[in-house]
């Protein structure tokens, strides 16, 4: 009976604290004046989710928003258990980057039903009402692959033999970029892919890939340049293009998307020749869509594009040093 | 053996009598990989093409041999595992860890490479040790036991990696990777050495034979003085060095530790590899050397599918109709049923049609 009122104790005592918690957190809030707003984020699964939840939670800091930070560690149903916590927190606005397209009409419509903003980032949901979601804020793949042609045709004269290293099969960025990389290759006679396989977007595999291209097409003598998906893969053929004798950047050129520190690094050393940055910065506009409708505007498009621009050799290393410090 | 009639035992004693060269359980294995190595010749010649570059050789068959070893690594443990009747599903996520701790400890300044090593070993062991621990002692099912680690660990290499892919410069630990000895690359000529060394413990010692005794009827094996826990977690803690090994090759060979991909889905290519081998999943007989022929088809396809210059969407498609067209081959059932037809196309031999399937 003693040991049953000590322990009765303890759990009133712990849930005093726990009010009294709550209620400094509110003030704290209320203080600091900022909208509260939740982030619903797949995970940390590569260097550029990295950065792009970097570059949210910053944005966040700067503008004085109270950030929920979900990491849903690629399950969907973490996220729409983050998405109906943040419902029943009654944040301001909820922002998504969903990881799969399909499943998300109920969670969204609990959203609606509590007059919820919800902005998508990144990756794109498939939803037939387009009242559940305020905007989708996210880059534009096939531009990615436009750009990344455009720099090569002009480097080459449209002369070049390349040799494609594609993502994930079925992943909405690869079958983009590979769509606006064939558009402009289209237009020049005498640049071709010879040879396209999946590297399903890793080093190891982009290695492998890259060395079997290179065996085929005699020793890699054919080959004019690397055209990679993302720069991950474009780091392992890097490794395969040295270790077969020639050298990446200068026999074989490479360009890549993605922008993350480690090609910068590659490129200042003159083994990658460009890459297509895919900007980690959707936190501003996400942003400044929630504050907006919060101060009662209604009328937004539904895709805000976010455009990275081409960076090369010339300002690689300076830009190495920058994306390495802040981290 | 409860996975091989009295019958087949006989058969298998005519058929080696026959080919005294080859064990009967290396023969179809064979067979699958030289029908790959045809189809090759016939797409892509430059297959077959070798040349001695820098003082190595140099080609696609290299290339076959050197991208096995990480899963070679993986089969040789997964082998012993299975024919003790268990499975170790979590051997790709060891890789990752291994991966994790030697790239961390390089990154944070430690040049001594048989502490960097021996450091991706030593969480190679503990893992193996868990799970060990766990299918031994605990009696706990290996598939469950093991799939603790295969989700977990892939985390707990996040974890130490911050959740970047951790890159680092040092030569000597990227030759474990990229190195040559003896005009091969390094990765080969390690596997051929670990390989001796388990098949040597294995088959000049007692300790393989109590392996497949444990297999075959764990609790004749007892009774019959075999400490079976104990040779559970040996298995298991062999597995898990052997992961860890897969893990440094596969890290020093992209000179980075790639925690989310590393060793993805290749404790799966393990298990089909023995399988492919020929060994029983219920436990029982084990042959290494056939084991490592079903590790060079599944990589011999690979590379084949990305030689043919075929749609990548097609790529797991292919892979699926050659492993149940491998598999078919090894069946007896399917073997008997296909000399069957040929007998009956065959007039002089009609009387002996259904004899050998009712044997079955």
């Amino acid at each position: 009976m003693k040991m049953f009122r000590v322990l009765s104790f303890i759990g009133v005592a712990l849930s005093a604290l726990l009010v009294l918690t709550a209620c400094g957190n509110k003030s704290e809030q209320q203080a600091n004046d900022g909208l509260t707003i939740g982030f619903s984020q797949v995970g940390s699964e590569s260097g550029w989710r990295t950065s792009f939840s970097q570059s949210v939670k910053a944005e966040a800091e700067k503008r004085g928003i109270n950030l929920k930070f979900s990491d849903a560690q690629q399950k969907q149903e973490n996220q729409i258990k983050a998405i109906r916590s943040f419902i029943a927190q009654g944040v301001d606005g909820i922002v998504v980057a969903p990881v799969v397209e399909t499943g998300w009409k109920p969670v969204l419509r609990e959203a609606k039903r509590a007059n919820i903003p919800v902005v998508i980032v990144d990756r794109n949901m498939a939803l037939d009402d387009d009242t559940l979601y305020v905007t989708r804020v996210a880059s534009d793949f096939v531009e990615e692959g436009r750009k990344a042609a455009n720099w090569l045709m002009e480097e080459t004269n449209g002369n070049c033999a390349i040799v494609e290293l594609q993502g994930t099969i079925g992943a909405t960025a690869a079958i983009d970029r590979m769509k606006g990389f064939g558009e402009v290759i289209a237009d020049h006679p005498n640049a071709k892919i010879i040879r396209s396989q999946t590297a399903d977007f890793t080093r190891s595999k982009g290695k492998e890939v890259m060395e079997t291209f290179l065996k085929a097409e005699k020793g890699g003598g054919n080959i004019c340049a690397l055209w990679a998906h993302n720069d991950e893969m474009a780091i392992g053929a890097i490794l395969a293009i040295k270790e077969a004798g020639l050298k990446p950047g200068i026999d074989i050129l490479v360009v890549s998307v993605d922008a993350v520190p480690d090609i910068f690094k590659a490129m200042a050393e003159g083994e990658a020749n460009a890459t297509v940055e895919l900007s980690p910065h959707m936190g501003g506009p996400a942003f400044d869509v929630i504050e907006q409708y919060v101060a009662g505007k209604r009328d937004f498009p539904k895709l805000i594009p976010t455009n990275g621009g081409l960076f090369l050799q010339d300002t690689a290393a300076a830009e190495y040093k920058l994306r390495t410090v802040n981290k | 053996m409860h996975n091989t009639s009295p019958e087949t035992e006989i058969r298998a004693e005519k058929s080696e009598a026959r080919l005294p060269i080859f064990p009967r359980r290396l023969l179809w294995p064979l067979v699958a990989l030289s029908l790959l190595f045809l189809v090759n010749l016939l797409i892509s010649p430059e297959f077959f093409h070798l040349e001695v570059k820098d003082g190595r050789l140099y080609g696609s068959l290299i290339d076959v041999l050197n991208r096995s070893v990480p899963v070679a690594f993986l089969t040789i443990g997964m082998s012993l595992i299975i024919a003790t009747g268990g499975i170790d599903l979590s051997v790709g996520a060891v890789m990752a860890i291994a991966g994790a701790v030697c790239a961390n400890l390089m990154v944070g300044g430690v040049d001594n490479l048989f502490i960097v090593v021996g450091g991706g070993l030593c969480a190679g062991l503990v893992a193996g040790a868990v799970n060990g621990g766990l299918v031994g002692y605990f009696k706990i099912q290996p598939i469950v036991a093991t799939l603790v680690f295969m989700v977990a660990g892939r985390g707990i290499a996040q974890l130490i990696n911050g959740g970047q892919i951790v890159t680092f410069q040092n030569a000597n630990f990227a030759f474990i990777g990229v190195g040559s000895a003896f005009g091969l690359p390094f990765p080969v000529v390690l596997l051929v050495g670990v390989l001796l060394c388990v098949h040597l413990l294995m088959r000049k010692t007692a300790l393989g034979l109590f392996i497949e005794a444990v297999g075959c009827n764990p609790k004749a094996s007892y009774y019959l003085g075999i400490n079976v826990a104990v040779i559970k977690f040996f298995v298991y803690c062999l597995a898990g060095v052997l992961a860890a090994m897969a893990g440094i090759v596969a890290t020093a060979d992209i000179q980075g530790a790639d925690a989310n991909n590393i060793g993805l889905w290749l404790e799966l290519d393990a298990i089909l590899a023995v399988v492919i081998g020929g060994a029983s999943l219920l436990g029982g007989r084990f042959s290494l050397a056939a084991s490592i022929v079903g590790v060079l088809i599944i990589q011999a396809l690979s590379t084949t599918i990305i030689l043919s210059g075929i749609e990548p969407k097609f790529n797991l498609l292919i892979k699926a109709s050659v492993v149940i067209l491998v598999l078919l081959l090894q069946s007896e059932r399917f073997q008997t049923q296909i000399k069957t037809l040929f007998a009956m196309c065959d007039p002089r031999d009609r009387h002996n049609v259904g004899r050998e399937l009712d044997g079955l």
